[in-house]
C-alpha cells in the first residue's frame, strides 16, 4: 500500500477525486504522522477532532469541483483562525482565541479544505531559524539538530515531514523562501497585495505577504490560486481578476530572458551555492532561455534598509499587545505604566524586544531622517533597480540563501549573522515583487539548497512556469528518512 | 450671538512695566458627522451603552486593518471648502505612537506632514469691524476612547465607543487676540460646520473641543512670546476663563523677570486656574511615520469640484443677502445667519410678514423666550408660520405691540395660533377714530382738574391720559391714533 502522505497535493487531490481515498482516511493518515512527529515540535495546536468532523462532512457530501476537495491543511500560527488559538509563537498571545478567520485561511476553507492544526513559527515571525518561538524551536526533518529556517519553520518542517499535504506561511524578509530552501520544498512569496493581510498577525505591514509552501510547483499553483484574491478589508490589496495558475501552468520557457544579477555573488559565499547557481543557469539555458547578466547596484543596501523599515513598523504594530483587551497580562505592577512594562517584558521574547527597540530608535525624533526616511529613499532605489532591469528580462535567477540550514544554537548569539541569512530574500520584499524558492540540490552534508526566481509585479504565472520547467529537468528529489518516528 | 461692547479693540493686560497683548491660536477638534467611524464600520451614535459600538478594528485585535470611510473624507473636504481653504489632492495618514489604555492600537492614525486641507481663512464680525483669522490646516484623525476614573476607587474603566470616530483637527494661525475673539471664532467655525452638516458642534457631548495656545508680548513687539498649550477645553466659557488666567499668569512671570516655560497645561474648571501637565522636555516623542496599512489618499479633482458645487449658502454669503434683500442692518443680519436653522426660520417668517419687524421680534421676544426655556429655534414651541401671523397682525395694525406681547405669551402656553387668540380673547385693536374719540371725551370729562393742569403747562400729564385710555380699552386702543386724538382734544 502506498503512503498517501508521501504524495504531493495534486496527486492526493486526484486520489480523492477518483475516490481512491476518503477525506477521513487521508486526515487520519496525517494525524498518525503528526502524533509520531512530536519530536519535531512543528505544531503549536492540533485540531484533530475538528478536522475529522470536517472530513466526515466532506465524505458524506463530497464536492469534487473545488480546488482543495476534502484536504486537511495545517497553517502557520500567524493566521487568525476562528475559535482556534492563534499565538504568533508568542507568550503574549498564548491564550488568544480569535473570533474571526483570516481572509487567506477563509479562502482555503472555501475551496474545500479544513484546518488540521496551527504550526510553530518564530515569535511574531521575527527570526530565520524558528528558535525565537515561545513554544520552543522546531527541528528540520532533514536532520536532527538542524533548524528548519524561519520564520515559517513549523510550516517547512511539517511539510517536509509529511505532516500536512501543503501549507501556507508569511514572508516579510524571506520567511517562506528561506525555510523552503532549508527543507527542499517549494515556497512562494507573492506580489505584495495579491493575498490579503486581513486577519494575519502583523509584523511589518508594508512587507508582510502570505504565500504557499508546497512539495512541488503544481501544488504551489493550486494553493496560490486558492488563497489569493482581492479583499476590500485590506486597503493594500490589489483589485484584479483571479487567475487560474494551475490550469495555465506551462513548461515551455523557450526564449524567456533570465537575468543573472552580479551583486548576488557575495563575499564568503560557499562554493556549493555558486555551483548550484551555475547548475540552475545551465538547466534554464538548456531549456531555451536566454541568460542575461544584469546589475542591481543597490542590493548591498537591502539588508540594512530592511532592518530599519521592518523593526520601525513592528515597533508600532506590536504596541497593541498591552495586556488591556486580550492576550497575556502580568499580575504585577501598581499602575497602568507598570502593568504595560511587566506585561510586555514577560510577554515578549528577546528577539521581539530587540526589534521593538531598534524600531523605536529609528523613528525617534532626531533619528527619523537619518534612519527611517533614508531607508525609505533607499527602498525606492532598490525598487527602481528591479524596474529598470525588468524592461530587459522576464525573471531573475539567484540563490535563495547564502548557506544551507545550520545547526540549532549556531547563530542565536549573533543576531547579525542570523540576519545575513535573509540577504538574497529581503530585496524582493522591499520591492514588493513575487519570488519563488525552488529546491535545486544538496550540499556536501546532504542538506537541501534552493534557487530563487524573482518576477515582475503580478507575474506569478511566469515564475511558476519557469519553476515548473526547472523542476521537470532538475532531477531533485527530497529523500527524507523518518528518523524521528 | 455677538454682543456689542465697545467700538474699539481694547483687550490688553496692563503690567507695571508695560501693556501686553495676548496672542491666541486654537487647535479645534471637531467630530465629523458620519454614520460610521473613520476606519471601521462601527456606528458613531452618541449615548450608547459603554463599548456597544466597538468593532474588532476599533479595539485593535491582531490582524485587523483600517479602511478609510469615504464619507468622512468628503466631510473634511466640504469643511475645507467652507473655510475657503486649499484642498490637498494628495494627503497621507500617519501613525502617532503613544501608550494609553483608551488607545487600543497604541497609535492614533492622524495626518502629520501632508494634511487633507491646507491654508484657509475665517471672517469674524467684531464690534470694531470685520476680522480675518487664518487657518493653518485641517487634518483627519481618529478619536481615542474614554477612560473613566471616577466609577471605582481603584480601577479605571475604558469605553471604546468613541475610539476611531473621525475628528477634524482645525488649526488656526496665532491670529486671535482676546477671549471675545475666541468666542466669535469658535461660534463662526461651528456655524460654518453646521451649515455644511459636517459637525454638529455639540460641546456638551464633546463633538467640539479645543487645545488653546496662549502667549503674551508687549504691545508693539513683533516676535511672539513663549506659548503654553492648554489641553482639551470643552466649552467656550472655559476657553475664555483659561485664556484670562493664563495670560495674567504669563504677564506676572514676565513682570517679575522670570521666563515662561513652553509647556502643556490643563485648565482646572473648579479652581479656575491652569496648571502644568508636562514640560517641553517631557513632551511625548510620537514617532510619527506613514501608516503602512493605508495608501496615500489621492482625491480626484472632479470629486472636489462636485462637492464645491453642492455646498449650501454659507453664513457670510447669506449675511450679504440678508442686508441686500431684506434691508437688515449688519448686526441683525449677523445674528440671524449665525445658525442655519435661525436663518431658515427668519426667512419663512419674513416671507409671510414684514422683513424688519420679523427681525426685531425674533431677536427680541422670541430669542428671550427660547433662552429662558433653554430651547433652541429647532424645538421652538412657536412655529415660523404662527410667528409670522403674529408679526403680520402687528404690521397691519390689527393689534398693538403691547397686545402682541400678551398674544405671544398665550401662544406659548396654549399652542394656539394668533388669529384664534385675538378673536376669542377679543384683543383686536380699537382703530375706529369715532369710537376712540367718544371714549377719550368721556375720560377727559371725568378728569377735568387734570385737563386744566395740563392746559396750564403740566404737559407731563399726557402720559396719564394715555394710560387712562389704555385702561379703559383693555389695552386695545390703537396707540398712534390715541395720541393723535388726545393731542387734538386737549388743544381744543
Amino acid at each position: 500500500m502506498i503512503d498517501i502522505t508521501n504524495q504531493s497535493l495534486n496527486q492526493i487531490i486526484k486520489r480523492i477525486k477518483t475516490k481512491e481515498i476518503s477525506s477521513t482516511d487521508l486526515t487520519k493518515a496525517y494525524i498518525k504522522n503528526i502524533e509520531g512527529a512530536k519530536k519535531l515540535n512543528a505544531f503549536v495546536t492540533t485540531t484533530f477532532d475538528y478536522a475529522l468532523d470536517k472530513a466526515k462532512q466532506f465524505d458524506n457530501k463530497p464536492n469534487f469541483d473545488q480546488l482543495l476537495p476534502g484536504i486537511p491543511l495545517a497553517v502557520k500560527d500567524l493566521f487568525c483562525t476562528e475559535n482556534f488559538k492563534t499565538t504568533a509563537g508568542s507568550n503574549i498571545l498564548n491564550n488568544f482565541v480569535p473570533s474571526y478567520e483570516s481572509t487567506v485561511t477563509k479562502n482555503l476553507w472555501d475551496n474545500g479544505s479544513f484546518l488540521l492544526g496551527k504550526l510553530n513559527c518564530d515569535e511574531f515571525a521575527m527570526g530565520s531559524s524558528n528558535e525565537t518561538s515561545y513554544f520552543g524551536n522546531v527541528i528540520n526533518p532533514v536532520g536532527d539538530q538542524i533548524v528548519p529556517g524561519g520564520s515559517s519553520g513549523g510550516s517547512s518542517s511539517a511539510l517536509a515531514a509529511d505532516l500536512t499535504p501543503a501549507t501556507i506561511g508569511t514572508d516579510t524578509g524571506g520567511s517562506i523562501r528561506q525555510p523552503a530552501s532549508f527543507t527542499g520544498t517549494v515556497g512562494l512569496k507573492p506580489t505584495y497585495g495579491l493575498c490579503s493581510r486581513w486577519g494575519i498577525v502583523a509584523f511589518a505591514s508594508s512587507l508582510d505577504q502570505a504565500g504557499p509552501m508546497t512539495k512541488d510547483i503544481t501544488d504551489c499553483a493550486i494553493m496560490l490560486e486558492a488563497m489569493s484574491g482581492f479583499d476590500e478589508k485590506d486597503s493594500t490589496s490589489i483589485n484584479k481578476k483571479k487567475e487560474n495558475y494551475s490550469k495555465n501552468l506551462k513548461d515551455n520557457i523557450k526564449g524567456l530572458k533570465i537575468g543573472i544579477p552580479k551583486e548576488y555573488r557575495v563575499d564568503n559565499m560557499p562554493k556549493e551555492i555558486d555551483e548550484l547557481w551555475e547548475k540552475g543557469k545551465k538547466i534554464l539555458k538548456d531549456l531555451g532561455a536566454d541568460l542575461i547578466d544584469i546589475s542591481l547596484p543597490h542590493t548591498k543596501y537591502a539588508l540594512p534598509t530592511y532592518y530599519i523599515v521592518a523593526p520601525a513598523e513592528a515597533s508600532s504594530n506590536l504596541a497593541r499587545y498591552d495586556g488591556v483587551r486580550y492576550g497575556y497580562r502580568s499580575e504585577k505592577g501598581k499602575d497602568l505604566i507598570e502593568m504595560y512594562e511587566n506585561t510586555r517584558s514577560e510577554g515578549f521574547g528577546d528577539e521581539v524586544k530587540r526589534r521593538i527597540l531598534i524600531g523605536t530608535y529609528v523613528l525617534s525624533s532626531g533619528y527619523y531622517d537619518a534612519y527611517y526616511l533614508k531607508a525609505q529613499k533607499v527602498r525606492q532605489l532598490i525598487k527602481k533597480d528591479f524596474d529598470d532591469n525588468f524592461t530587459k528580462v522576464d525573471a531573475i535567477l539567484t540563490p535563495s540563501t547564502p548557506s544551507s540550514a545550520f545547526k540549532i544554537g549556531e547563530k542565536t548569539n549573533d543576531p547579525v549573522s542570523m540576519y545575513l541569512n535573509d540577504i538574497f530574500t529581503v530585496p524582493t520584499n522591499l520591492a514588493g515583487l513575487p519570488a519563488l524558492s525552488l529546491p535545486a540540490g544538496l550540499d556536501k552534508q546532504g542538506l537541501p539548497l534552493g534557487l530563487q526566481l524573482i518576477g515582475k509585479p503580478l507575474d506569478e504565472q511566469k515564475i511558476l512556469n519557469i519553476g515548473y520547467a526547472f523542476e521537470k529537468n532538475c532531477g531533485f528529489k527530497n529523500e527524507i528518512k523518518k528518523w524521528w518516528s | 450671538m455677538v454682543v456689542m461692547k465697545s467700538e474699539k479693540f481694547d483687550y490688553f493686560i496692563n503690567g507695571d512695566k508695560g501693556k501686553y497683548e495676548v496672542v491666541i491660536g486654537l487647535e479645534v477638534h471637531a467630530q465629523v458627522l458620519s454614520n460610521s467611524k473613520l476606519f471601521s464600520g462601527s456606528p458613531t451614535k452618541f449615548g450608547a451603552e459603554p463599548n456597544e459600538h466597538v468593532s474588532l478594528i476599533d479595539s485593535a485585535f491582531p490582524g485587523m486593518l483600517p479602511v478609510i470611510n469615504e464619507e468622512c473624507v468628503k466631510q473634511a473636504v466640504r469643511t475645507g471648502l467652507g473655510l475657503n481653504a486649499k484642498i490637498n489632492n494628495y494627503s497621507v495618514f500617519d501613525r502617532k505612537n503613544y501608550f494609553y489604555a483608551d488607545l487600543p492600537q497604541g497609535y492614533q492614525i492622524s495626518q502629520y506632514k501632508n494634511p487633507i486641507v491646507g491654508e484657509g481663512k475665517v471672517l469674524l464680525d467684531m464690534p470694531y469691524g470685520s476680522k480675518e483669522v487664518g487657518i493653518e490646516r485641517l487634518h483627519l484623525e481618529q478619536d481615542a476612547g474614554k477612560s473613566i476614573h471616577d466609577m471605582d476607587p481603584s480601577n479605571t474603566y475604558v469605553d471604546l465607543n468613541r475610539s476611531g470616530i473621525a475628528l477634524m483637527e482645525i488649526v488656526s494661525k496665532p491670529d486671535l487676540r482676546s477671549p471675545d475673539e475666541v468666542n466669535a471664532y469658535i461660534k463662526k467655525l461651528r456655524s460654518i460646520m453646521r451649515y455644511l452638516g459636517t459637525c454638529d458642534g455639540n460641546m456638551q457631548e464633546g463633538s467640539l473641543r479645543a487645545d488653546v495656545n496662549v502667549s503674551v508680548r508687549k504691545v508693539g513687539v513683533k516676535e511672539f512670546g513663549t506659548r503654553c498649550e492648554i489641553k482639551n477645553v470643552n466649552s467656550i466659557k472655559f476657553m475664555q476663563m483659561a485664556i484670562e488666567y493664563e495670560a495674567s499668569r504669563q504677564v506676572e512671570l514676565l513682570e517679575s523677570g522670570k521666563e515662561i516655560d513652553q509647556e502643556t497645561r490643563l485648565f482646572d474648571t473648579k479652581k479656575n486656574e491652569t496648571r502644568s501637565m508636562r514640560s517641553k522636555e517631557d513632551a511625548h516623542d510620537y514617532r510619527y511615520f506613514p501608516d503602512p496599512d493605508l495608501l496615500p489618499l489621492k482625491l480626484d479633482q472632479k470629486l472636489v469640484d462636485d462637492l464645491k458645487k453642492s455646498l449650501p449658502e454659507l453664513p457670510d454669503k447669506k449675511k450679504e443677502r440678508f442686508v441686500k434683500d431684506y434691508g437688515l442692518n449688519a448686526y441683525e443680519a449677523n445674528v440671524l445667519v449665525s445658525e442655519k436653522e435661525i436663518s431658515d426660520y427668519y426667512e419663512e417668517v419674513a416671507k409671510l410678514s414684514d422683513n424688519k419687524l420679523a427681525a426685531t421680534w425674533m431677536m427680541g421676544d422670541l430669542f428671550a423666550m427660547l433662552n429662558d426655556k433653554g430651547l433652541n429655534i429647532s424645538n421652538s414651541p412657536i412655529s415660523a408660520k404662527d410667528f409670522a401671523e403674529l408679526v403680520q397682525a402687528i404690521k397691519s395694525g390689527e393689534i398693538s405691540g403691547r397686545i402682541a406681547k400678551e398674544v405671544f405669551e398665550i401662544m406659548i402656553e396654549s399652542g394656539d395660533n394668533p388669529k384664534k387668540i385675538i378673536e376669542t380673547k377679543g384683543l383686536k385693536q380699537q382703530s375706529d377714530p369715532k369710537e376712540l374719540e367718544k371714549m377719550i371725551n368721556e375720560i377727559l370729562a371725568k378728569n377735568k382738574d387734570k385737563v386744566d393742569q395740563y392746559k396750564s403747562g403740566k404737559e407731563k400729564l399726557f402720559g396719564f391720559f394715555v394710560g387712562q385710555v389704555m385702561k379703559s380699552s383693555g389695552g386695545k386702543a390703537n396707540p398712534q391714533l390715541t395720541n393723535e386724538i388726545l393731542k387734538k382734544l386737549l388743544k381744543g
